[in-house]
Order: C-alpha cells, then structure tokens, then sequence
C-alpha cells in the first residue's frame, strides 16, 4: 500500500482574473513552495488590466460592491485554516473586509455633501474613486497588511494592483482564489509577487497609476516612491503596517480619502 | 403685417475709469515677519509693475534664503500660542481680517487691478467679496473643526508654506491663509512675483486685527524665494497654487520629508456644448468660461467641445460675441478683458499660439485697438484643432479658446477626459438626465452645469489626475491642515 501523494499547488500571480505565471518564466522560493516572481512587464500588464476594470468597478452601485466586498469576507473566512497564517490574522482580515464593505455606500455622506453656496445653484461635492490605485504591501503581517490597504481601496471604487510581502508571499497569493470565488471582476484587484524594490519602482514609475498606498514601512523605498509619484503627480499614502484589526479601522476616513477625489458639481436653480 | 429689420447701432461706451485717488501705497513694502514689515537680509529690493501701463508701482522686497529662516523661526515660535487659544478666540481674529477686508474692499479692489491687470469689474466683485467670505466661512469653522472632519480629536499641523500665484493674488491668499489659521497652523505665505501688493496690504490688515506676531508672515519674492520655503526646515506642510512643472518640482522635493503637501495646478479644462443647450446662453458661459480674467484661470474652459450639428451656429454667435468685448484699461468698469499679467507670459501665449497657427489651426483673434503700452492679447478662437495640437493639450493661460468637435456623447466624453489634467468642465445641455450622466463620468474636480467659473467658500475646489491634490473650500479644505489624532 502506497500512502497518497499530495497533489501540491502551483503558485501563479493574478492578473485579470486570471492566474497567471510570470511572463519572465522566473520563480523564487517561499515555505517550500516555489512561486512566481513577477516582472516589470507583468506590473504594466497589472494596470492595464487595472485600468479597464476601472470604469466598470466605479460604476457598480455602491450597494453591489458592499455586497462583494462582503462575499469576499465570507470567502475568506470560509478558507481559515489555509491561508498559512495564524487564525487571529485571517480572523482581523475578514473583520476589515467586512468593515470596508459597510463603507461602500457610507462613504458619500461622510466626505460629500450639499454646498449652501451664495447664489441660485444646486451644488454638491461627492467623492470618487481615484482610479488605479498601486499598493505596496508590507513584509509582515502578509494576510492583513494586504488586506488593510486593499479593501479601503476597493470600497471607495478604486481597482488595485497591489505587490505582496516578499518575506511571505503565498497567504497573498491564496487570497487571490478567495476574491476569485467572491464576484470581484476580472482585474478589480491584481496580486504581484516577487522582489519588492523592482517591483514597487516599476509600478511608482507607471503612468497610468493614480495613487500609490505604501504599507511596507521601508523608509528609502518610500522616498523612491514619492519621487517617481511627483512625475504624474500621483497621490501618496505611507503607512505603517496593520498588524491589528484596530491599525487597519482606527484611521478607515484617513484611508479612503486617499484614495479619494472629490468632485463638486454646480446646477444652475431657476426657472 | 411687415417685419421691420432694424438698423443696427453701435453703442459706444464712454470712458468709465474707477478713481485711484483714495489709494494710499507706500514707496516700498517690506517682508512682513513677526508682525511688521522688515528690510530683507540677504534679498533686494525689485519694483512691481503696473502691466496695463508698464508703469512702477511701488518697490518690493524679495524674500532671500537668511529671511526665509527668520520666517519660519517667527513662525514656529508664534505656533504654540496660536494653537492654544481657545478655538473661538482664533475664530475672531478671522471674522475681524474678513471684516477688515469688506472696509478696504474699494483700495483692495483698485490695487488688485493696478498690480495684476485684471478688471476693475471682476476684483472689485469676485475677487475682494470672495476673498472675505472665504475669511468669514473659515472663521466659523474654528471652533467645529470636529464636525468637519468626523474626527473627535485634530490637531493642527504646525507651520505651513503656502506659495500662490498671480492670477487671483488676494483670492488665493484667503483660500490659503483662512483654512489654514483656522485649523490652529501658522503660515508664512509667498505672494506670485508680479503681484505683491495685495498680500502686504493683507499683512496690514493683520497688523490692524491684531493677529499675534508671526501668525502669519508674508514673503514676497521669486521662484528661489519659493524653492527656499519648500526646502526649509521646519515646515510642517506645503500648499502650492500654480503651473503642473513647478508642482511637480515641489512634490519630487519633498520626496521622503514626510512634509504634508498639497497641489492646486494647472488645467486644461473641457467646456462642452451639446446641440439641446440654450445656445444663446452658451455662448454667455463659453465667454465667461475662456475670457474671464484674460484667461489666467487655472480651470479655464480652453477646450471648447461643440456638437458637431451646432457647431458653425454656436462659433458664429461666439466670434459675434467676441467682438463685443472690450478689452483695454483694467481700471474702466466697463472694460471685459484686462491687461496680460506679465511681459513673460504674454510671451508664453503668444508662442503657444503661434504653433497653433503652424501645426494647421485656423486662428481669429478680435481685431480691436489695444494700448500702445502694457501687454495685451486680443481675445482668440482656434478652430480646425485636432486633439494633439498642442493648443489642445497644453495649459495657454491666456483669452485663447480651441474649439473641437465630437458627434456623441460618448465621444464627447471622451475627448474631454483626454487630457493630462483633470481640473474643471463645463456641460451645456437642457437635459437634466444627461447633464448628469456626463457629469458623473468626467474625470474632473468641479464640473459646472449651464454656468462656468462658479466659485464659493461652501464648495470645493481641485483637480484629478495632473491637475493636483487636495481640496481647497468647504468642509474638504480643512483636512489638508489638520491631523486626526483620534
């Protein structure tokens, strides 16, 4: 009798809603798995597939993508005891995906409003996503650290493409089958993995990327963001890495205004 | 029954210039630091120019690196007082500069049109009353900046920069300074190069409310004084006002700082006609949209958008329309289109025009007499642009208006989100339902439906994509100046 030989799980990145090798054909090795060490190349096909989910991802209702972000709660926490880390870490990310999911169709109320402004006109501010949005995530905690930066994100409209913990990519990449069973749109979200430094420049530098979110708390990598950020003067958030459920709420209008724009409108009352 | 045609009359206006004989301006205007006005330490000082007559108006100190130090070492050492105050106590300090302003609203009106060249007609009834209502709006907001920002506890960043430009010089200086001292900060403000005067009599207004020494400074200067308060230590924040080149320079310099910075840039704004619009009044606001302020307006509607069905009607009544206006002494209330703001950028225009004229445009410009002296630019239309021209692309910042044509809505919309920036549009349609589903699809930060160039401390104001980041106006402009502590 021959005891079973596990079938093992081939690694690949997310781009599109698909899953995908590197176009690189390079691999790196994490706990015992080998996984995809993505490319320049695959970050510009990331935002190009990013860029067309845009329009369509924005112009859900706000109640549909509260919905998904919400499937996606439910998706996660379905797959606990896989994601290959500690339960309490999965257990904060379902919470913050839930609690980003609440802020779908909130959001409006909290950043827009009516402007009483001094002569005859209807004139409202509302936010709007901000389009594509880069997400650099940090090394630790690998699950929630991404998840803290990807669900503001998403609940304010945006779509993202985000690079994974270089330490420990493989609970990222798990995620991506999470939202793949969750009805996020083909491109919605992207999931990079490889060497940080390459690939978070590369995405900085892009051109058709709207704002940067830096998670992954290195100081020198920051500064090279802002810098290649001023070129097409995209919006920057640095932040520390959620390593609670708290981290990733506490400052919830702080991360999706930056993600953000506001657009204020001015119809003419009269006759 | 017969129709009569009437014979047409020209109506001539006679000369209605505002007196400037109640303005009282000093030879020579000083740095403001700690609260009164100071000789520069290691600037000079150069004259600011009258750009209707090229005239000397009075001499202005220039802001040098020693004296950008001493800004912020007053500035800092003001900060913790201010920030102390009860929040209503600071509230009335702004409600007396809003006041204060309203008094001198004629000199500020008149100085504004002598220094920058804009009409009388558009200082003396958009710039100086919006500029106290953005006073009197942020006053109010002092003591509820919880209720602003959803926040239960805020704390003021610290010292601020706050560079603005030329166009709008008192206007901008209230968008920068009122939110900014209202949250608890204390700024040091660099008024444009070509438009000093108002800022220092804003600093005199200071002076006359009482606001504590060092609440604010004003630093008049050029582009080094500017590149000096962005790179100096001890700035908490930097909010910019100006072209996308030099933002993008301020935002590559604070790469790594953690200094809290905010960009209102340039512009290339989209105004589109659809053939269901009130043509008439179209015209009124594509006029309003271009011509306002000589076009130094950084949400200026510089890419008219027509239908193509209405297309020749709508630029018949346009270029009719044009040549009504009147261009010519900033100082007669009558007068439309003032002088350009400064030999430079006339220059500026009128190389932007000229490769229009060689990339193929069909250029008119209104023939009309203008000075013999100042800098002058006769209202222009472009027709015959294609989207990569250059006058289709890039900021002219002048009374220049490209015209383009699209056949559907889906074209029109995305020919307008074709650009770069992401400032301001217009919509001209009777249609609600559409003005609506177009609005929400344009990637711009104001869009004005049937108006253009609205403007109003309650609403806010900046740009997508290259156009910046942040919100000046409303509940939204105070976050820029605060931090969430809880």
């Amino acid at each position: 009798m021959s005891e079973r030989l596990a079938v093992r799980k081939t690694y690949k990145l997310w781009i599109g809603g698909a899953f995908v090798r590197s176009e690189s054909g390079r691999y790196d090795e994490a706990d015992g798995f080998n996984f995809p060490r993505a490319s320049r190349k695959d970050v510009r096909d990331a935002v190009a597939a990013a860029r067309k989910a845009a329009t369509p991802w924005a112009a859900r209702t706000a109640y549909n993508r509260g919905q998904i972000l919400y499937r996606a709660a439910e998706a996660l926490e379905s797959r606990a005891a896989t994601m290959g880390v500690p339960r309490e870490e999965v257990e904060a990310a379902v919470d913050v995906l839930l609690h980003y999911a609440g802020w779908t169709d909130k959001l409006h109320a909290v950043l827009g409003g009516v402007n009483p402004v001094a002569a005859p006109f209807l004139s409202f501010s509302l936010p709007e996503p901000t389009g594509v949005v880069g997400i650099v995530a940090p090394d630790a905690p690998p699950l929630l650290g991404l998840v803290a930066e990807l669900a503001p994100a998403l609940a304010a409209g945006n779509v993202a493409v985000a690079i994974l913990s270089e330490d420990k990519p493989l609970p990222g990449l798990d995620l991506a089958e999470a939202l793949g069973v969750s009805d996020v749109p083909q491109g919605v979200v992207n999931l990079l993995s490889g060497r940080r430094q390459e690939l978070a420049t590369a995405l900085g530098a892009h051109r058709d990327l709207n704002a940067i979110v830096d998670a992954a708390g290195d100081a020198g990598l920051g500064a090279d963001l802002d810098g290649l950020a001023a070129e097409t003067i995209k919006r920057v958030r640095h932040g520390d890495p959620a390593t609670t459920y708290e981290d990733a709420t506490d400052d919830a209008l702080h991360r999706l205004e930056a993600v953000t724009e506001l657009k204020t409108a001015w119809h003419p009352v009269g006759a | 029954m017969t129709t009569e045609t009437r014979t047409s009359i020209v109506w001539d206006y006679a000369p209605a210039p505002e007196s400037a004989d109640h303005i009282r301006l000093k030879d020579r205007y000083g740095l403001f630091i700690d609260g009164d006005f100071k000789d520069p330490a290691d600037g000079g000082y150069v004259p600011t120019i009258n750009p209707a007559t090229e005239e000397p108006i009075a001499e202005v100190a220039y802001g040098g690196p020693v004296d950008v130090t001493a800004a912020v070492q007053s500035a800092r050492a003001a900060h913790p007082r201010w920030a102390a105050l009860k929040d209503l106590e600071r509230a009335k300090y702004l409600f007396r500069i809003a006041r204060l302003i309203q008094e001198r609203a004629r000199e500020l009106a008149v100085v504004e049109t002598i220094d920058g060249g804009k009409p009388l007609r558009e200082s003396r009834d958009v710039d100086v009353p919006l500029a106290a209502a953005h006073f009197f709006y942020y006053a109010g907001w002092a003591d509820k900046l919880r209720y602003g920002t959803g926040a239960s506890e805020v704390r003021p960043l610290g010292v601020v920069g706050q560079i603005v430009p030329w166009n709008f010089p008192l206007l901008m200086a209230a968008w920068k300074l009122a939110p900014a001292l209202a949250c608890g900060n204390v700024a040091i403000l660099k008024p444009a190069e070509t438009t000093p005067l108002t800022a220092l009599l804003l600093a005199e207004i200071c002076q006359e409310a009482e606001l504590p020494p060092g609440v604010v400074t004003i630093l008049p200067g050029d582009e080094s004084t500017g590149a000096s308060l962005v790179r100096a230590p001890g700035i908490d924040k930097i909010a910019f006002t100006g072209s996308t080149a030099v933002g993008r320079d301020i935002q590559a310099a604070l790469a790594g700082t953690n200094t809290h910075l905010t960009l209102e840039l340039g512009g290339k704004s989209a105004n589109i006609v659809f053939e269901d619009a009130a043509l008439d009044q179209a015209v009124e606001g594509i006029v309003n949209g271009i011509f306002f302020n000589q076009g130094h307006v950084c949400c200026a509607g510089s890419r008219l958008l027509i239908q193509e069905s209405v297309r020749d009607e709508v630029i018949a009544k346009l270029w009719q329309r044009m040549g009504r206006l009147r261009v010519g002494d900033p100082l007669d209330k009558n007068t439309d289109v003032g002088a350009i703001n400064s030999a430079e950028q006339l220059s500026r225009i009128e190389a932007l025009v000229a490769a229009g004229e060689d990339e193929g445009a069909t250029r008119r410009s209104v023939e009309c007499e203008l000075p013999a002296r100042g800098y002058w630019f006769a209202p222009t239309l472009f027709t015959d642009v294609s989207p990569a021209h250059r006058i289709a692309v890039e900021e002219i910042f002048g009374p220049v208006v490209s015209v383009l044509t699209f056949r559907t809505q889906a074209e029109a919309i995305e020919k307008a989100n074709n650009s770069r920036y992401g400032l301001a549009a217009g919509i001209w349609t009777d249609k609600g339902s559409k003005a609506f589903q177009v609005a929400s699809a344009l990637k711009a930060g104001v869009v004005w439906q049937n108006t253009y160039n609205h403007f109003d401390p309650t609403a806010a104001f900046g740009g997508y994509k290259e156009s910046g980041f942040g919100r000046e106006g409303g509940p939204a402009g105070l976050r820029p100046y605060l931090q969430v502590v809880r």
